[in-house]
């Protein structure tokens, strides 16, 4: 009975985390589309609801009644299991992300590491979705992307590194709190911007969609997929978008602390201002992909290995120094 | 508690199941899909036992990093193929004493190794270090790592490093004729060197040489 219970309580309360990310993955599929329009002087999609905000949804609608078609020569198991683990992947890391200083699903020691962790599992949704097609498109983009993704967490780690320098601990509410007097983003600034162009690396998004690349890949390794298995993968990226910019918000901007601590603002609940730095930086994301044209692939690694790992090496020797000469180390 | 059971018999029994798919299934691919499965149960049993910063590690390298290269080392080379042939020719029979006597002496070894530790359980006093139940994983680790184990853990490092610059080493070719981006190059053009303007007479054209 006790059992049951807890596995009630704990469904609750996990619908009622998945859900709005879900709903908001779908609007915020809508509003890349319009940065996008707007910034190339289109309307975008304005059509379906008010300013064609159920855009995402007709779509969803469409892609379930659609027939998912598996290639006769593809490895079956692996290529339905792909988007699955995409989608699982994206969802399964928003259990840590706080929303104030109690509403987290699980306030575990190591969030941060489970982040890293979860984030570097996303490749293989990617590798199995390209190779189970069996075809040379999806392939290739499934190499590049491995190859891309692998090479950009590296560095993300080492950017890590810096911020647990500076908090001395694991937990995403310590990292939190410990920006109570100053966001890191700061002090850090170098690494906020090389993080987040990482990033956008790491979520193959433009200038970075090399596995995807339309103009040599078709639509890299989700080539051969469709219908309501499409969908997935695309919400999965979605998702994995909007965890990026929350680790950004956590790591760099403070988190669900509010920027100052006056009247009006105390007024605002603190997940309210995690999401509109959420919203931050997924704007500048759609802005990324919406000015800036795509590059080529030895011009990836180069950026990713030579230039952004030296760097944020560099950085930690510094960090570590600067705190250790003027003992500002967390002793916790 | 029984949840506790209930959850450890899972995650042991997908480690050895699929442990032993590893190394029985055709496909190459698959293997690697299996062992990184099995890699995500052992860290699970590792979080299960309280060392939550091992078993995020473990994840992090073996499953993000070093699983990816396996895979993709697989596929970029078709081994799957060539195991098949290597299974269907009579050669592969040749290797079973030898791959006997390894895992005869790999059992011996574990025997020795369990048997040490249950019937002298105070042979290792590592194993009966008091832990501290105020810090967390990480922090007992970090400072024991970084006190009592440093120059080992310095020794490791570098034993990696000489690892990586010999890969790098092996693997490094000196190419001709490659063109290669350079960045200072690129922008320390002026337009005095890279644009020229010229008048053209009619009816003679122009003669460059580039």
């Amino acid at each position: 009975m006790e059992y049951i219970n807890i596995i009630f309580s704990e469904t609750y309360k996990i619908l009622f985390l998945l859900v709005p990310v879900l709903v908001s993955v779908a609007m915020i599929v809508w509003l890349d589309r319009r940065i996008w329009a707007f910034v190339q002087k289109r309307q975008g999609p304005n059509v379906v609801g008010p300013f064609g905000l159920l855009q995402s949804l007709a779509d969803a609608l469409k892609y379930m009644f659609k027939e998912v078609i598996i290639p006769s020569s593809s490895n079956k198991v692996i290529f339905i299991l792909a988007p699955i683990v995409t989608m699982t992947l994206a969802l399964i890391s928003w259990a840590v992300i706080p929303f104030s200083a109690t509403q987290v699903l699980a306030d575990i020691n190591v969030g941060i590491l489970y982040l890293f962790a979860v984030s570097s599992l996303g490749v293989y949704g990617i590798i199995m979705g390209g190779w189970a097609s069996n075809s040379k498109y999806p392939f290739l983009g499934a190499i590049r992307s491995a190859a891309q993704m692998v090479s950009y967490e590296v560095s993300i780690g080492v950017i890590i590194i810096n911020v647990l320098l500076c908090v001395g601990s694991l937990n995403l509410n310590d990292i939190v709190m410990a920006q109570e007097k100053l966001w890191f983003v700061i002090p850090l600034f170098p690494m906020f911007v090389i993080f987040f162009i990482s990033a956008l690396a790491e979520t193959n998004r433009p200038p970075f969609d090399l596995p995807e690349a339309e103009a040599e890949l078709v639509a890299g390794y989700q080539t051969e997929y469709s219908g309501m298995m499409y969908a997935m993968f695309w919400l999965g990226e979605y998702a994995n978008i909007l965890l990026m910019c929350a680790m950004g918000a956590i790591l760099f901007l403070g988190g669900w602390l509010s920027p100052i601590e006056i009247y009006p603002f105390t007024l605002i609940p603190s997940a309210i201002w995690l999401i509109f730095k959420i919203l931050f930086l997924f704007v500048l994301f759609a802005l990324v992909k919406a000015i800036v044209p795509r590059y080529r692939y030895d011009q990836l690694m180069k950026l990713g290995w030579k230039i952004f790992l030296p760097l944020s090496l560099t950085w930690v020797i510094l960090t570590s120094s600067y705190l250790f000469y003027f003992n500002l180390l967390p002793t916790n | 508690m029984l949840a506790h059971a209930i959850f450890f018999y899972i995650f042991s029994f997908i480690a050895i199941v699929s442990a032993i798919m590893v190394t029985v299934s055709k496909n190459t691919v698959h293997s690697v899909f299996f062992l990184i499965l099995d890699f995500i149960s052992i860290s699970c049993l590792f979080i299960m036992i309280g060392a939550e910063f091992l078993g995020m590690i473990m994840l992090i390298v073996y499953v993000g990093a070093v699983a990816v290269l396996f895979l993709f080392v697989v596929m970029m080379l078709n081994v799957a193929q060539q195991k098949n042939q290597w299974f269907s020719a009579r050669e592969s029979s040749k290797h079973i004493p030898i791959g006997l006597i390894i895992s005869v002496i790999i059992f011996f070894e574990l025997i020795i190794v369990i048997g040490g530790w249950k019937y002298k359980p105070d042979l290792m006093p590592a194993v009966s270090l008091t832990m501290d139940k105020e810090i967390s994983n990480t922090h007992a680790l970090g400072n024991i790592l970084y006190t009592d184990y440093i120059h080992i853990f310095q020794l490791s490092g570098m034993v990696l490093l000489v690892a990586m610059i010999g890969a790098i080493v092996l693997t490094f070719r000196q190419r001709s004729g490659v063109k290669r981006q350079s960045y200072f190059s690129q922008i320390s053009r002026e337009r005095s060197d890279a644009v020229e303007i010229i008048n053209v007479e009619s009816n003679k054209g122009v003669k460059f040489d580039d």
